[in-house]
């Protein structure tokens, strides 16, 4: 079992920034996120897309302010559950919660901050009648290990980079590789692109565009997909396959935190903007996941209300401690890991 | 000023809004500020044309704005795509939409 003062749900911005506010208290803190990597819609949508509301940053792209949130709280010394996404919050007798992940990765804390944007990402999942007779019967979302594809004939679907790099990767593994999608042009990056366009020159990569998969078969593992070229039915291509995968990107989903019996609405958790708590006290919402009245969502204002819930955190925690905000620049800043930060002393030296 | 537009909401039910043109405001903006379809549905990322939550048909002959290539990208990789179908996030609201009909494309689930 995982132990920390505060479990934040979502490592996007704000859940990142709240580390930073909590170990100026002297609360540690961890994250569990549903994706691999830190730094939710910033990092998984709009990594290259410049944002011009930062306090502070007259403009700056979504990967480099994950990568300075990252370093700003890396003395406080955060841990991370990634690629789980939370399913379910149990209260102990003492007042702490058990949150449990859908990999079954427990984690203790008496408070828990949902920083959970939109919610987790899931995979677009194409719309197929009997797609789901397929999963893990030969059509797979994402792909975990790509052993599994090793001599088989693999159709991907779709035009990003994922659909490009994992068309490039597979080309070695598998004994067959056709990529599907629906026009010539591919979003993906001019090096992808490129290696895709060379590994279909030496026939290592079947490019069918535009098309589409339209249909699955097979007695209960898939045999074989359709592809559809034109709108014209009747000139449809039936391709024999071992596996299916398509991807078509993520999209963000509430999930099981909408059954974790807090007030909802709009798809959205309710808070108290007195300190972002939600209707099941110990349990706060930071961020795009939750509404007031007047919300935004900002990361600027995710920001505020991380700050926020730390000091009522602190205060829930301990409740008797009495407690002063600290300025950084008169505390510095004391890491976890022994570092210190603080401002230099003015140099005092007398003129002779 | 304000012009005309028709929209049709998920379920179905037509809504004639008023639509500023001075407020640089774009059609998935005006779905939501009229909450024709719920939070969280629409506009998931907040209008940079990499998700299809605005999706929409257009249903009168109005001459639009080409598709930037964003666009294009993301309705190739969209579901439920048909002829008449646009981002909303896309479509900056002017002068010369007045009297357009569109039809909110279906939630991806």
């Amino acid at each position: 079992m995982i132990k920390t003062d505060i479990l934040i749900i979502g490592a996007g911005p704000t859940g990142l920034f709240a580390v930073f506010e909590a170990g100026l208290l002297q609360l540690k803190c961890h994250l569990i996120d549903a994706l691999p990597q830190a730094g939710g819609q910033c990092s998984e949508i709009y990594p290259k897309k410049p944002i011009y509301d930062i306090p502070g940053f007259p403009e700056v792209l979504a990967g480099d302010l994950v990568d300075n949130l990252m370093e700003q709280i890396k003395p406080f010394q955060p841990s991370f559950t990634l690629g789980e996404r939370a399913e379910t919050i149990e209260k102990l007798d003492d007042g702490t919660f058990v949150v449990t992940t859908n990999k079954g990765t427990q984690h203790n804390a008496p408070v828990v901050a949902i920083a959970g944007g939109l919610g987790s990402f899931e995979p677009r999942k194409p719309l197929l009648e009997n797609l789901s007779e397929y999963e893990d019967n030969g059509v797979s979302y994402m792909i975990k290990d790509p052993e599994v594809y090793r001599d088989k004939k693999v159709v991907i679907a779709g035009g990003g980079d994922s659909a490009l790099d994992w068309s490039i990767f597979l080309a070695d593994v598998a004994s067959e590789v056709t990529l599907v999608h629906r026009r010539n042009e591919f979003r993906g990056a001019l090096d992808s692109v490129e290696k895709v366009q060379n590994l279909k020159n030496k026939g290592r990569i079947n490019l069918i565009t535009p098309g589409e998969i339209v249909g699955l078969q097979g007695e209960g593992q898939l045999e074989s997909v359709t592809i559809r070229k034109t709108t014209n039915a009747a000139e449809d291509i039936t391709l024999e396959v071992d596996n299916f995968i398509p991807l078509f990107g993520l999209s963000p989903k509430l999930g099981p935190i909408a059954d974790w019996g807090l007030e909802i609405e709009k798809n959205a958790i309710k808070v108290d903007t007195f300190d972002y708590q939600t209707n099941v006290p110990g349990i706060y919402a930071i961020g795009d996941v939750n509404t007031y009245p007047g919300k935004l969502k900002l990361i600027l204002c995710g920001f505020h209300e991380a700050t926020l819930m730390c000091q009522s955190a602190y205060q829930r925690i301990f409740p008797d401690k009495k407690y002063v905000l600290k300025y950084t620049t008169v505390g510095g800043i004391n890491g976890f890991d022994g570092s210190k930060k603080e401002a230099p002393k003015a140099v005092i030296k007398a003129i002779d | 000023m304000d012009i005309k537009i028709k929209i049709t909401d998920r379920d179905g039910v037509l809504h004639e809004v008023d639509a500023p043109t001075d407020m640089n405001m774009n059609l998935m903006e005006v779905v939501r500020s009229y909450e024709l379809a719920p939070e969280g549905t629409i506009g998931i990322c907040g209008g940079m044309a990499m998700c299809a939550s605005c999706q929409c048909y257009v249903k009168s002959d109005h001459d639009l704005p080409e598709k930037s290539d964003d666009e294009e990208a993301m309705l190739a990789e969209a579901f439920n795509v048909r002829e008449n179908s646009r981002l909303g996030c896309q479509l900056h609201i002017s002068e010369d939409m007045d009297g357009l009909e569109v039809e909110l494309a279906p939630e991806e689930l």
